[in-house]
């Protein structure tokens, strides 16, 4: 391996070959924080951490989190990825990044000195500075306290399993887990996760809330002054459609380690909502950062043809979208969408057509990288493609959206990538990534009060879509939760409840 | 600047504990794989792991989904031909759902779960329904046996091992390398103050300075320490593969009708954990394989298992055949004999008189065990009785009936109990 001296460094590549050192790796990240820095990327300290390929494959079976509790999917997520890797399925293995200060990048010791400045560069620098500054994450995570929020909730349930048995935890992780998607708050801002706080207030909030649930089901004394009105009105008055927080709440059976437990699954649920919001984006962002930083140096002279080549063909692979028709197509491609809209988002700035000039007069001809960086702090993915997707990049992906009507016999092509259909693209494109779209929106309805206590969630259907097959397992945990029975409404377009499903206890 | 952590070397295998709770979650399903694995393996091929299968859809984590139905608008990339308006064929697979990567939730359903266990994960399962008491499972499950063996000294090791002859004489070759020189001058400075005294300047200057030296050297050689850590050795031991023997380990099984698949399981985790027993003592074990109804006959271990014939049966010309086996390629002086024989207990009733005559003469002498287990067997029958009599006479004879995998340790009890002896 050459190394260069200081003085030339500008004119010099930085090294050659594939083998990386710890020297070489400081160096690099240097050249690339510096790169970073002339493009004005602001980003939480980093921290970049070498580790081995077991030790990755660990990171993706506990989805990322650097301190996870014991639980057998994880097991079980372990073993897939290991199987998948082995068989050399898996694709990069830049994923793992972790929204903390600092924020962790996690480096594979088997990799070549190319992937370790692209995984630095995308990771640690494109990444973080989408965590720093997108208002999801500056909202919804407390990138400061997460790491202490995990070891608590670690230590927690390891000592419930001391206390409670291994098995009666599982059963409620499992049902707890099946539920996280709705255990999240979409609109009200959450409180800030810290260890220290949270020890604090757990044994006070148990007390408490126990004695709460008890005041809700306590009989006779208060009842005479209600009258009728406690056959109509109902509990809760508004539905609420964060379920693990009004299971947590309200469950009358729970103890209360186990309302911790539910508690914990929620706020991690929470922490990683806006990613599930922003994949697109955050994705796409960090694809073009590790693109334009790496490529910003190679023109600077400090990187050699033989790392670009390797660099761009795995890029290239990253990015790549294949058509409808092939065989390995699964979807759109969030980093060849989100990637392709960045790109061409500095092209409008730089070069915009009259096209452009039309649909984005604001951004033709302006600071690119204030354009951009205004669009990665205000948008997730949903608005990012109603705002921002092009009629260029819609033919460029010859976009077209399709019509799948159960009552119809075929499907129908709604719109394409033509002047009447660039707005109808883009807009089906839009909702396709809201995930109130994506996932039924199921509510808390009622709960009979003054009768059996049955719990009744109300599914309210969205283009008469209905719910699927795993609608009665999910039930059996909810009940399994709840304590008593449950049953679950889907509600139509004209407003009418049909039952789809009930889980007696 | 960023901060470079190597991790490399801490937390190795953190995922440990979720695997195992992993397994324990699917043991139904993984015991049940174990089992088939177990009947498709040779008898002698249980040192390593296996892959287990289990059914996906048992492993999902539900979560709330739309199911198929009611209107979806999609939009999927690289049109060719469609225009605004156009009708379209659903493709067979699901309903062209694809949303933002999520349309592979639906599709992957039909593999199944594919991983691999560890030897020992493996043999834990295998283990289980055998009712194997621990030490004896912890003693089949445990790498080849090694005796710790002398094999010389070295400067390193615990006080326990610390060998004293050894380190004195490596202090006493020290101490002479140490302090030759200073004898030496000792020596000559003596000669010289003598040499002076004889000459009677013993009050001299010359001679003074020569008893100061002398004085001076007597200190150092008396500063030679008597032991140091220096010296110390250490008896050395290192691992050596137990000095074993070879074994031939016969497998007589009876495939009359009334062998069925269960019972042919059944024996053969009686010829496996026969076997077992057998690796822990020898390190070569030659496998014969006898099958017989009215005949007896040699077979590869594939036909062994796989092979059913009718008619009656004749247990003697099983013995016979494998007197005679060992008569012309196991000379017992270089082998040890081992024998299992599974059979429903039928037998011709004229034979069974034979059978014990045959073993209590011929075979009995020339083996060092010989297990018999009748496996489901409705009533003792001659066999039985005739066989009682021959344990009764002879201690490396065990017998035993077989209702569920849980008999057949005690048959091999004894056995056991001798090699822990």
């Amino acid at each position: 391996m050459e190394s260069s001296t200081p003085q030339l460094a500008s004119r010099q590549p930085l090294s050659e070959g594939s083998e990386w050192t710890f020297e070489l790796l400081d160096r690099y990240d240097h050249e690339i924080g510096l790169a970073a820095a002339h493009f004005g990327l602001d980003t939480y300290p980093r921290q970049i951490e070498v580790i081995t390929s077991e030790q990755m494959i660990d990171a993706y079976a506990s989805v990322g989190m650097p301190v996870g509790y014991h639980h057998w999917s994880y097991g079980k997520g372990f073993l897939s990825t290991q199987k998948s890797y082995q068989r050399g399925q898996m694709g990069l293995a830049y994923e793992i990044v972790i929204n903390s200060s600092p924020c962790i990048a996690y480096l594979m010791e088997e990799n070549t000195m190319t992937m370790q400045a692209l995984v630095i560069a995308h990771a640690a620098y494109g990444h973080n500075s989408f965590f720093k500054g997108n208002y999801l994450f500056r909202t919804w995570t407390d990138a400061e306290g997460i790491l202490d929020y995990l070891v608590f909730a670690r230590n927690f349930i390891a000592e419930c399993e001391q206390r409670h048995g291994e098995e009666a935890v599982e059963a409620m992780l499992d049902s707890c887990h099946a539920l996280m998607n709705y255990g999240v708050d979409r609109y009200k801002r959450p409180a800030k996760l810290s260890m220290a706080k949270e020890q604090l207030r757990r044994i006070e909030r148990e007390d408490y809330l126990q004695s709460q649930v008890n005041d809700l089901w306590r009989t006779l004394p208060t009842r005479q002054a209600g009258g009728q009105d406690r056959q109509t009105s109902r509990f809760p008055a508004e539905p609420q459609e964060n379920l693990l927080y009004f299971i947590e709440k309200n469950a009358p059976r729970l103890e209360p380690w186990q309302r911790e437990v539910v508690r914990i699954t929620r706020k991690i649920a929470q922490y990683f909502y806006p990613q599930r919001q922003t994949q697109v984006m955050n994705e796409g962002w960090a694809t073009f950062w590790h693109y334009t930083l790496l490529n910003h140096l190679y023109d600077a002279g400090k990187l050699t043809d033989g790392f670009m080549i390797e660099f761009l063909q795995s890029h290239t692979n990253v990015v790549f979208q294949p058509p409808f028709y092939s065989r390995g197509y699964s979807g759109i491609n969030p980093y060849a969408l989100g990637f392709s809209m960045f790109q061409d988002l500095r092209r409008i700035c730089e070069q915009p057509t009259d096209e452009d000039r039309r649909w984005f007069p604001e951004l033709a001809h302006s600071d690119w990288r204030a354009s951009l960086d205004f669009a990665m702090r205000n948008f997730k993915d949903e608005s990012f493609i109603a705002q921002y997707l092009s009629p260029k990049l819609i033919r460029d992906l010859k976009l077209f959206a399709v019509v799948d009507d159960d009552t119809q016999e075929k499907l129908e092509i709604s719109a394409i990538h033509d002047d009447a259909g660039y707005q109808a693209v883009r807009q089906r494109l839009a909702e396709q990534y809201n995930l109130g779209n994506r996932e039924p929106n199921i509510q808390v309805y009622n709960v009979d009060v003054y009768g059996d206590r049955t719990l009744t969630l109300r599914h309210y259907m969205h283009e008469r879509r209905p719910l699927g097959d795993s609608t009665d397992e999910m039930l059996r945990h909810i009940a399994r939760l709840w304590g008593y029975s449950v049953q679950i409404e889907s509600v139509d377009q004209d407003g009418v409840a049909r039952t789809v499903g009930r889980c007696e206890v | 600047m960023s901060q470079l952590v190597d991790r490399r070397l801490s937390g190795k295998n953190r995922s440990a504990v979720n695997r195992q709770r992993f397994l324990r979650r699917f043991k139904q399903q993984i015991r049940k794989a174990v089992t088939e694995a177990v009947s498709s393996r040779d008898v002698s091929d249980l040192n390593r792991g296996e892959k287990i299968s289990i059914p996906a859809k048992d492993l999902t984590e539900p979560i709330f989904h739309h199911g198929s139905g009611g209107r979806r608008n999609i939009v999927h990339p690289g049109n060719r031909e469609f225009v605004k308006g156009d009708q379209a064929d659903r493709p067979d697979s699901g309903s062209g759902s694809g949303g933002g990567g999520s349309a592979s939730e639906d599709a992957e359903g039909e593999d199944d779960f594919v991983f691999e266990l560890s030897r020992e994960e493996f043999m834990q399962y295998f283990f289980q329904d055998l009712a194997l008491p621990d030490m004896v499972k912890k003693q089949l499950a445990a790498v080849p046996e090694v005796t710790r063996t002398r094999a010389g000294f070295v400067s390193q090791g615990n006080p326990s091992n610390l060998h004293v002859v050894r380190s004195m004489k490596q202090a006493i070759g020290r101490r002479m390398a140490m302090s030759s020189s200073p004898r030496e001058a000792l020596r000559e400075a003596e000669a010289a103050l003598a040499e002076l005294e004889t000459q009677g300047l013993a009050a001299s200057e010359d001679a003074e300075a020569l008893r100061e030296e002398i004085a001076r050297l007597k200190a150092r050689i008396a500063a030679v320490p008597f032991i140091d850590t220096w010296d110390l050795r250490y008896a050395n031991r290192i691992d050596q593969p137990t000095p074993s023997s070879q074994a031939a380990m016969f497998c007589l099984m009876d495939v009359s009708g009334s062998m069925d698949e269960n019972r042919k399981n059944i024996a053969k985790r009686f010829f496996m954990l026969l076997y077992l027993f057998l690796t822990k003592s020898y390190e070569r074990i030659e496998l014969v394989f006898i099958r017989h109804h009215t005949v007896a006959k040699e077979v590869e271990e594939q036909d062994f298992f796989a092979s059913r014939e009718s008619g009656g049966t004749v247990v003697s010309s099983a013995l016979v055949l494998m007197r005679d086996i060992i008569r012309e390629r196991y000379p017992t002086a270089n082998w040890n004999i081992y024998a299992a024989q599974a059979s429903d207990g039928d037998n011709w009733e004229n034979d069974s008189p034979r059978c014990r005559e045959l073993l209590m003469q011929d075979i009995l002498p020339l083996t060092q065990y010989f297990a018999y287990v009748e496996i489901e067997a409705e009533q003792p029958q001659s066999l039985w009785r005739e066989y009682t009599q021959v344990k009764a006479a002879s201690r490396r004879f065990a017998m035993q009936r077989l209702l569920t995998l849980e008999d057949i340790y005690p048959v091999f009890r004894q056995l056991f109990q001798k090699k822990v002896a």
